[in-house]
């Protein structure tokens, strides 16, 4: 930082300060002057939103905790107190519980924009990574804070969650012991999830520093996906797209404000407003909707495979589906070198944009075969789905290069703004 | 020092440093390597404590033992008790499904086990009490309690227990006969302390 230019602030105890530590110079050079493409649309608004979300979640996270009881007889009661006899504690706790659904929206969002225009490709591979790691401890944190309620879904959740790890060979089950603490969900498991769930968000933090410092290297992708060439294809960040971002922020602060006041239960399971209670499974198990997807994944391997002519199972269909599920997360972090097509936006990909929206349609699919018992036409669409979820990323994304003409990329970012892109 | 300001000697003089450095360098790699061994070997025996202590603790351990009475249960009754935080099924079996959990086939089964294998720890007093099936009550597929411990529940095709959460299927002995379930339905150690009552764990 010492080498970086240092801003003559007006106001001699800022400047004060700057002088021995340049925290104000820094702030200014990557968030007031930093240069930012000028042709973002709203879709750009989303990696504010999910960092907001954060910090929402943090802080209204530490107040719940401050009157939260991690442990088995209290849990439950202690969150009905927060609803019921806390001051504003109902605020608190609708806000925290909408508010990871309002993440994983913005976060998903997020990652269909860069999907859609191609930012995962040279040079921002290892944000796209450091993107793709904070969505898998965003998945932790909320499978954990889920449990901590300790309803019915809270504690069935955790065990078939948990249990999926009996799976792996050999040490499967020894791992699922080491998880719980004990010889079921119970009140260790609890305990643990509690610590980490205090613990992963600021973890999540830390990384998403430094996905924001690897962004102000490469600098931002924009919705033509052609590399900033001049001065004149840029604004400065502040005021153009802090009041922009602001606006987006009003935007969808309103809609988070109708979930909590008008419908804060409507995306959760009423199953979880009930004790948990070990000795009575709930007839259907679902996870929280952001899982769902995954969820199809998991159960759409039915089959055991044998070594051929013999009855040695070779991979049973418990161990398939965990292998699925979690190949599906990790697939992701491959993107950038399983589509190696020179061109980064789908504005100028025909055939990629087809097929990238044929890729949410499946996804959205999944998502509802996820919520449905596993039974009938669902489970074969999510067997169908599946296959094509795969298929996408290992087929047809290295493929399209090969068969795709894509179309000419403008001059420049303000070339085809001026010509009206 | 001593050093004659002459050409010759400032080579020999650089010779020998650069000897030096060699020696040097290889001792550095030496201690390098010592000290990240170290450094490894600290770091196993502290983490070593840390993921220990996520194991089960010795309360948890102590409380792995349950009493049951079974003088209430009558013939093709049935008995939940908890047993580690889990539900422990115990049935008395009638004659009919005795017969028809022995008379199943090894060849149509996935996970096979006799049905007298099953229930070989029922046994008092030199008496084998083949109708007492006793077994954890957690599917083997993903933890969820199987139906089938009240005469309203749900059997399955095969007279025993079925898992409403992903459809599988156990037999009269236990057995997973359909569905996902990988495994039967582990039977827990048990003992009969005398005819009427058992000591689970
Ligand atoms: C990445 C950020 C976070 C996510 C995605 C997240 C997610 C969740 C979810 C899904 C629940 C269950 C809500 C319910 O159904 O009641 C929950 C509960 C809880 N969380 Fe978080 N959380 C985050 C951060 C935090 C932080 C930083 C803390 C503490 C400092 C915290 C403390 C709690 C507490 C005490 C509960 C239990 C109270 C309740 O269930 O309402 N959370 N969290
Ligand atoms: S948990 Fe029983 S069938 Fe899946």
């Amino acid at each position: 930082m010492a080498q970086g230019e240092r801003v003559n602030f007006k106001n001699p105890v800022i400047c004060w300060i700057d002088e021995r530590l340049p925290l104000f110079s820094m702030m200014h050079k990557e968030y007031a002057a930093f240069p930012t493409p000028k042709n973002f649309n709203y879709l750009w608004n989303f990696g504010a939103l999910s960092l907001f979300m954060l910090v929402t979640m943090i802080v209204t996270g530490v107040f719940l905790a401050m009157y939260y009881t991690p442990s088995t007889d209290h849990a439950f009661n202690s969150v009905e107190r927060i609803m019921r006899d806390v001051n504003w504690g109902w605020l608190i706790r609708y806000i925290h519980m909408n508010g990871a659904s309002m993440f994983f929206i913005v976060v998903y969002v997020h990652i269909f924009r860069g999907m859609y225009y191609g930012s995962y490709k040279y040079p921002r591979e290892l944000l796209w990574i450091l993107g793709v790691i904070i969505l898998l401890l965003m998945m932790a944190t909320a499978f954990m804070g889920y449990v901590l309620p300790w309803g019915q879904m809270s504690f069935w959740g955790a065990t078939v969650i948990t249990n999926l790890f009996s799976a792996i060979p050999l040490v499967g089950n020894k791992i699922v012991t080491w998880l719980w603490g004990g010889f079921s969900v119970d009140n260790p498991t609890l305990n643990r999830f509690y610590a980490l769930h205090y613990l992963l968000p600021f973890v999540i933090f830390g990384v998403s520093f430094l996905h924001v410092a690897a962004l102000h290297i490469s600098g931002s992708n924009n919705p033509l996906g052609i590399d900033v060439k001049s001065p004149k294809d840029t604004v400065p960040f502040h005021p153009y797209y802090t009041a922009k971002d602001c606006f987006g922020l009003t935007i969808f602060l309103i809609f988070f404000a109708v979930i909590i006041f008008f419908l804060p239960n409507y995306l959760g399971d009423p199953d979880n407003y009930i004790p948990a209670n070990p000795m009575v499974t709930p007839t259907h198990i679902v996870p929280e909707w952001y899982f769902l997807p995954f969820y199809a994944i998991l159960r759409s391997f039915t089959i055991d495979i044998h070594i051929p002519f013999t009855h040695v199972v070779l991979i049973s269909s418990k161990l398939g589906g965990v292998i699925l599920m979690f190949g599906a997360v990790l697939l992701m972090f491959f993107l950038p070198w399983l589509d190696r097509s020179p061109v980064r936006s789908a504005v100028f990909r025909p055939l990629y944009r087809k097929f990238f929206w044929i890729f949410v349609a499946t996804s959205i699919t999944l998502g509802w075969v996820g919520s449905r018992p596993p039974e009938g036409l669902p489970v074969i669409i999510g067997q169908i789905a599946t296959a094509y979820y795969f298929v996408h990323f290992l087929i047809i994304l290295p493929m399209l290069p090969k068969y795709e003409k894509t179309l000419p990329l403008p001059n420049s970012i303000s070339e085809a703004v001026l010509k009206g892109r | 020092m001593a050093h004659p300001p002459s050409s010759t000697s400032d080579q020999t003089c650089g010779h020998c440093q650069q000897g030096d450095e060699e020696n040097d360098s290889s001792r550095r790699d030496f201690l390098t390597l010592a000290a990240g061994a170290m450094a490894g070997v600290g770091t196993i025996v502290t983490a070593y404590p840390l993921i220990q202590s996520m194991n089960p603790a010795a309360d948890v351990l102590a409380m792995a033992t349950t009493e049951v009475d079974l003088s209430a249960v009558k013939e093709g009754q049935s008995l939940t008790v908890v047993w580690r935080g889990k539900p422990v099924f115990i049935r008395n079996r009638t004659q009919a499904e005795i017969d028809e959990a022995r008379a199943v086939p090894m060849n149509d089964l996935k996970d096979p086990q006799t049905d007298q294998a099953r229930v070989a720890n029922s046994k008092f007093g030199g008496k084998d009490l083949p109708e007492w099936l006793v077994m954890v009550g957690v599917c083997t597929h993903l933890g969820c309690v199987p139906l089938g411990q009240k005469p309203t529940d749900p059997h399955g095709e095969f007279d025993g227990w079925f898992c409403p959460c992903h459809g599988s299927q156990y037999d009269s002995s236990g057995r997973i006969r359909k569905g996902p379930a990988p495994k039967n339905l582990e039977i827990p150690p048990y003992q009969f302390t005398d005819a009427t009552h058992i000591k689970i764990g």
